[in-house]
């Protein structure tokens, strides 16, 4: 296997030591093959046991590990170094408070995932005895996509809108949203419509599409978006229909 | 949560997005560069496009290219401000619609003119 050289310049934060954040280098020999994650666990392993960051599985579905690698939201699982030059820049997700080195805050994004009810809302609850809701492929199909969501925030960290107005759902919640509301099982679209065609909602979107390019899942949340604003904007109009929308 | 009342101007920033995408490079070939060129020297004489102009089908499509287009820009100019970080929206809407508005009158009033 060859190896190289890496310069990592990490960013440290320890709030009981550092007024502010700064940038530590580390020197890494890496194989080829290696992923940005891999070389954060050698540091850890072997060089300085106090770096803070998450991650879990290594295989881009628990979420877990997503930073900003050279500018970019990124899975630290999925950025092979091969892509890299011999200095890289790591630093946390943008757009979130700091709570340690590569560690943010997520509060505020657990809050907004919780407030577009994702989770399905049957029609009629079935016990377990009542069996399955069956579903057809092209139902499946249907929402798919956009339940591939791992929740890993990149999209948040790379969304302007939600940098500008923190009060902004976000790319992940609304797109799940959308992955319940076009599921056959579901009837909650009237539920999660007061808070999805709010102002802090889909309307404060401005479609720059950023999020649907760094998603490593490829949820298109921008896409999701957008075909939310059109079935609210024709229930805003049906709405002044007698008996007519949702509102 | 409050809905918003975004979505009438996004319809209309929507439609105007597609009109501005597929017809308006095409108008703008067709009236402005072309008879510089001199093509369709005939097609667009004054009395020719007037007559064509006078017709009502023509009025209606013309104006909806151009209201539009114009409901499409005054949106697209909102959502810049917010981009530079202009937060006062109130005033910035009311004057890109204001705006958009005052066209969609004098637009009206032109081609009735005709
Ligand atoms: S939509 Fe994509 S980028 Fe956003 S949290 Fe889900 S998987 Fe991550």
């Amino acid at each position: 296997m060859s190896e190289r050289t890496i310069e990592l310049e990490v960013l440290r934060y320890r709030p009981e030591q550092d007024s502010e954040p700064w940038f530590q280098t580390y020197k890494v020999s890496c194989p080829e093959e290696w992923v940005v994650l891999d070389a954060l666990n050698y540091v850890k392993d072997e060089l300085d046991r106090t770096l803070s960051y998450r991650w879990s599985c290594h295989m881009f579905v628990c979420g877990s590990c997503g930073m900003v690698i050279d500018g970019e939201p990124k899975l630290a699982c999925k950025a092979f170094l091969r892509d890299y030059g011999n200095r890289i820049r790591i630093e946390p997700l943008a757009n979130f408070p700091i709570e340690r080195d590569l560690v943010i805050v997520m509060d505020d994004f657990m809050e907004k995932l919780e407030s577009v009810k994702p989770y399905l809302i049957p029609k009629e609850e079935k016990s377990i005895d009542q069996g399955e809701y069956l579903q057809t492929p092209a139902q499946l199909k249907a929402y798919k996509q956009y339940s591939m969501c791992i929740n890993c925030m990149l999209c948040y960290s790379a969304c302007p809108q939600y940098g500008l107005a923190p009060e902004f759902i976000g790319p992940a919640a609304l797109a799940l949203a959308h992955r319940y509301n076009m599921d056959s099982r579901d009837v909650g679209r009237k539920a999660r419509e007061d808070t999805v065609a709010s102002h802090e909602g889909i309307w404060e979107c401005s479609f720059v599409g950023a999020c649907s390019e760094v998603c490593p899942k490829s949820v298109d949340p921008a896409g999701a978006i957008q075909q939310v604003k059109l079935t609210s904007a024709i229930d805003y109009f049906t709405s002044w229909l007698p008996g007519g929308g949702s509102r | 949560m409050a809905r918003s009342h975004k979505a009438p101007f996004w319809f209309l920033f929507a439609a105007g997005g597609t009109v501005v995408a597929f017809v308006l490079p095409v108008m703008v070939l067709v009236t402005g560069i072309a008879p510089t060129l001199g093509l369709f020297e005939g097609a667009m004489s004054f009395d020719a496009m007037s007559a064509f102009v006078g017709n009502w089908l023509v009025k209606i499509v013309l104006f909806g290219i151009i209201t539009l287009a114009l409901w499409h820009a005054a949106h697209r100019l909102r959502v810049v401000a917010h981009d530079f970080g202009i937060r006062a929206d109130a005033p910035v809407a009311g004057t890109v619609y204001g705006l958009a508005a005052l066209g969609t009158l004098l637009t009206a009033i032109a081609l009735l003119g005709v």
